[in-house]
């Protein structure tokens, strides 16, 4: 799964949790969960659990703390992914 | 921690203490059970000639005991003031709850993770019928930071 196929299946995601449209159609790397999207606390545990879930995958404690753009979320993703893999 | 250890711990005043005894709490759960006495002050509003206990009183009661008791438990071995907020719940009602009546709330988590606690909670009525359902989160949230 490459860098683009991850994001577009984190927008799935995340759709889920945000009210803000502007900032959900213009979603790309540098987009912040909290400051762009107002994504709460909560729902941040709700995106992190759904993308276990999607990606077959274990975040972390120390993981979940990076998790706050799509940039970190996405280099995590593909760390989880490789080490998986390998 | 001893149950009553955990209702001492309990952030509410008298008014709004919906918890009188836990019958039941471990890692996965807690039971524990209320009665709505007559004099509460609501019942002379809701309703005007018909007093039933409110929705949103059922769904505090079935969240102070699910929820927030369950969370002071998990937190047992953490030295740290911590408050608990609900952040959702989803409730259906099926019965109503007449003043004077004794509920007994059940509660299992449904996961535990990040500071974020979610619950399955059920409250039942003296007759063993279940009053209101579902599943109620919130966040644990240490005091320095809110």
């Amino acid at each position: 799964m490459n860098k683009e196929e991850i994001i577009d299946t984190l927008k799935t995601i995340i759709e889920l949790y945000s009210e803000e449209a502007t900032a959900l159609a213009h979603i790309d790397e540098n987009t912040d969960f909290i400051h762009d999207l107002k994504i709460n606390s909560a729902n941040l545990v709700d995106i992190v659990l759904d993308i276990e879930e999607k990606f077959n995958i274990e975040i972390d404690n120390d993981s979940m703390a990076k998790m706050l753009t799509v940039k970190a979320t996405t280099e995590i993703i593909a760390q989880k992914l490789d080490a998986h893999a390998g | 921690m001893t149950t009553q250890e955990i209702l001492d711990k309990l952030p509410y005043g008298k008014s709004f203490l919906f918890v009188d005894e836990l019958l039941h709490i471990d890692e996965n759960g807690v039971k524990g059970t209320y009665i709505y006495a007559k004099d509460l002050p609501f019942y002379e509003s809701h309703f005007k000639d018909y007093p039933v206990t409110p929705a949103v009183i059922l769904t505090e009661t079935m969240a102070q005991i699910g929820l927030v008791c369950l969370g002071i438990y998990l937190l047992k071995d953490i030295n740290l003031n911590t408050s608990i907020a609900m952040t959702s719940n989803a409730i259906d009602f099926l019965k109503p709850v007449a003043p004077g009546e004794q509920v007994t709330v059940t509660s299992e988590k449904v996961y535990f993770r990040f500071n974020k606690l979610s619950c399955k909670v059920k409250m039942e009525n003296a007759a063993g019928e279940v009053v209101c359902k579902g599943n109620i989160s919130g966040m644990l949230i240490s005091k320095e930071n809110g």
